[in-house]
């Protein structure tokens, strides 16, 4: 009966001002689109930038003169080494075919193969990449070759870390998110002043009728209540309009052209039910906790 | 007509035991006052002042005037009742307890055991007359049924049965007078402010008001009316508390509203020979 009692009053309310309640939805709106757009923009390029952080590899060389046995070794010890998650075999003759297929002329002039048979190392972790290249080329440096060179990893010849060149990609790809984040950040900040602005005017437009409920016995919980539920209906509207747009734009323009962009077919991009139940939680939480904290100023009566 | 109001007087005393509990809740004893006024002054933050070391002690069941000249301190006497403001010095007491000492949180349960009568009416401008009365019997958690049977019941006894569905604003100044005088008293609160609840009434309505008020008061309510009519004064006879510049000047049982003038005295004020008594005296 109480909470039946709420809701018809937030209704009549909503019902009665329905200009600030439009602009209430509008914002509320506003705010959700932005967020809709930019969380799964954030999302994309974070995760085009874990994909090739996952492209980290190092390269550890055999010595041409490495039997197969040694090879083997060389394999285990490898794989037993720690930040180590996939070992590949590359023989040299796989790498000319390889490189042959990216580079036919070049290697055609070629009469040998000078490629050496490689170990492709993906660690597990690719910021540590670096102490793994120093680990495994470590003994050759430093230490008297008869000591180093009496394990399986005596075997490698050279160890390479290929991160060079994805550096650069990271670091492109980190400039972009923290530019959108930045301006994510930017727009919902505005969006919440706007909103807790909106929701102040439309208060104060009924402070005095705050006021005589405070003097009829009113508590200040079912005062608030309707306020709060008017709060939850326009973030609802506004939430789910704002997901009926995101959605259309998902299918008219996003779902076409997925497969041409990398960065949307993105496999860490957010799932869209998820989306949409976090807009819609955000879109009600910010709407009833503005409308219910903006009216503790009156109901101090 | 008669027999209505026949009707409405048992119904008024069928219902007495349950405003005596609620009278009990604000009086637990008989010999403490309901309202108590120790030494009270208030002065506004303009500097203006509403009370001056006024005293006063209101006894439960008792009806009481509250008269004086216009800006004398009735309504900040009432406002200070209903914790509306706090005294800038002195003591507000009901039924014992100072309401200064009342948490924010307990005002509302205060309030609710008193029905207060504006003097600016201070309706819900966008809810119809029956909405507005409904609402003080919302706020006490009252029952659908019990207030469907109660709102049209008070509205026709103040006379608008006709205008339940009206807005405030779609009515004259002395209908919705009424319709502040229904809220105060549908639920029977054990004390009853009204702040010039006939200022803006024909005689006859007046007296259909007070008769109502007088009612109340003999289910057992403690009543208090500040007023400038006169005629309703002199007529009930009842204790008068007169103030002036926010000094209690005279404490009278069933007194005038100006007792000491003879209509020779009134010629003279009339005929502006007596300075300083000019029309701020007479009811506005
Ligand atoms: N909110 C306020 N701020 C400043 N001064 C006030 C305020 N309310 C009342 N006053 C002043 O306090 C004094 C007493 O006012 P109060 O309203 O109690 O008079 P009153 O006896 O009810 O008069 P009336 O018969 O005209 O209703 C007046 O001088 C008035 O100007
Ligand atoms: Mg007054």
């Amino acid at each position: 009966m109480r909470i039946g009692f709420f809701v018809k009053e937030a209704f009549r309310a909503l019902k009665r001002s329905a200009a600030p309640s439009l602009a209430a939805t509008l914002t509320i709106l506003l705010t959700a689109l932005v967020l809709g757009v930019f969380i799964p923009i954030v999302q994309a390029t974070t995760g085009t930038a874990n994909e090739v952080r996952g492209r980290v590899v190092v390269d550890a060389y055999v010595k041409p003169d490495a039997s197969g046995t040694q090879i083997e070794e060389l394999r285990q010890a490898l794989i037993a080494t720690p930040n180590v998650a996939n070992v590949e075999y590359i023989s040299k003759e796989k790498a000319l075919a390889r490189e042959k297929e990216r580079n036919a002329d070049a290697y055609q002039l070629l009469g040998s193969n000078p490629l050496p048979d490689a170990f492709r190392i993906t660690p597990a972790d690719p910021d540590g990449s670096e102490a793994l290249v120093a680990s495994l080329s470590s003994p050759a440096d430093e230490k008297s070759a008869d000591t180093a060179r009496a394990g399986p990893l005596g075997a490698i010849d050279e160890v390479r870390n290929r991160e060079e060149e994805t550096e650069k990609i990271l670091s492109a790809t980190g400039l972009v998110k923290l530019l959108t984040a930045g301006l994510a950040a930017l727009l919902v900040f505005a969006s919440i002043a706007l909103i807790a602005n909106t929701i102040r005017l439309s208060i104060f437009a009924r402070r005095r009728e705050v006021e005589v409920m405070r003097l009829v016995g009113a508590t200040n919980w079912f005062i608030r209540w309707p306020f709060v539920i008017e709060g939850v209906v326009v973030g609802l509207m506004g939430g789910a309009a704002a997901i009926g747009l995101l959605y259309l734009a998902k299918v008219v323009f996003v779902d076409p052209l997925s497969h041409r962009f990398a960065l949307l077919a993105a496999p860490e991009t957010i799932h869209f039910p998820l989306l949409v139940a976090l807009l819609m939680g955000a879109c009600i939480a910010v709407s009833a906790l503005g409308s219910g904290l903006t009216l503790r100023r009156f109901l101090r009566v | 007509m008669a027999a209505t109001r026949t009707s409405r007087r048992a119904s008024a005393r069928t219902r007495e035991p349950a405003s005596e509990g609620m009278a009990k809740r604000l009086a637990p004893r008989r010999d403490v006052p309901v309202v108590e006024l120790r030494g009270v002054s208030k002065v506004y933050d303009g500097g203006s002042v509403g009370l001056e070391q006024a005293w006063m002690r209101i006894a439960r069941g008792e009806f009481v005037f509250l008269v004086g000249p216009t800006g004398c301190g009735k309504s900040t006497t009432l406002k200070l009742l209903l914790k509306e403001m706090e005294p800038s010095e002195g003591e507000v007491l009901i039924s014992g307890s100072d309401v200064s000492r009342i948490p924010r949180r307990k005002v509302p349960y205060l309030r609710r055991n008193i029905g207060v009568v504006f003097q600016d009416y201070k309706l819900l401008p966008n809810r119809t007359i029956y909405a507005n009365v409904a609402y003080s019997l919302e706020v006490i958690g009252e029952g659908r049924a019990s207030i469907r049977r109660k709102v049209p019941e008070i509205l026709r006894l103040v006379g608008l049965s006709t205008k339940l569905h009206s807005y405030p604003d779609e009515l004259s100044g002395g209908e919705q007078q009424r319709v502040s005088i229904a809220r105060a008293f549908v639920n029977h609160p054990p004390l009853l402010l009204a702040d010039e609840p006939t200022g803006n009434l024909d005689p006859e309505t007046s007296i259909g008001i007070m008769q109502l008020i007088y009612r109340i008061n003999r289910a057992g309510t403690t009543v208090i009316v500040a007023t400038h009519d006169r005629d309703m004064v002199d007529k009930m006879r009842r204790r008068v508390i007169e103030l002036q510049d926010g000094r209690v000047i005279r404490d009278q049982l069933s007194g005038l509203y100006r007792p000491d003038e003879s209509t020779r005295e009134f010629g003279i004020r009339l005929r502006g020979e007596s300075p300083g008594a000019g029309l701020e005296g007479r009811p506005s």
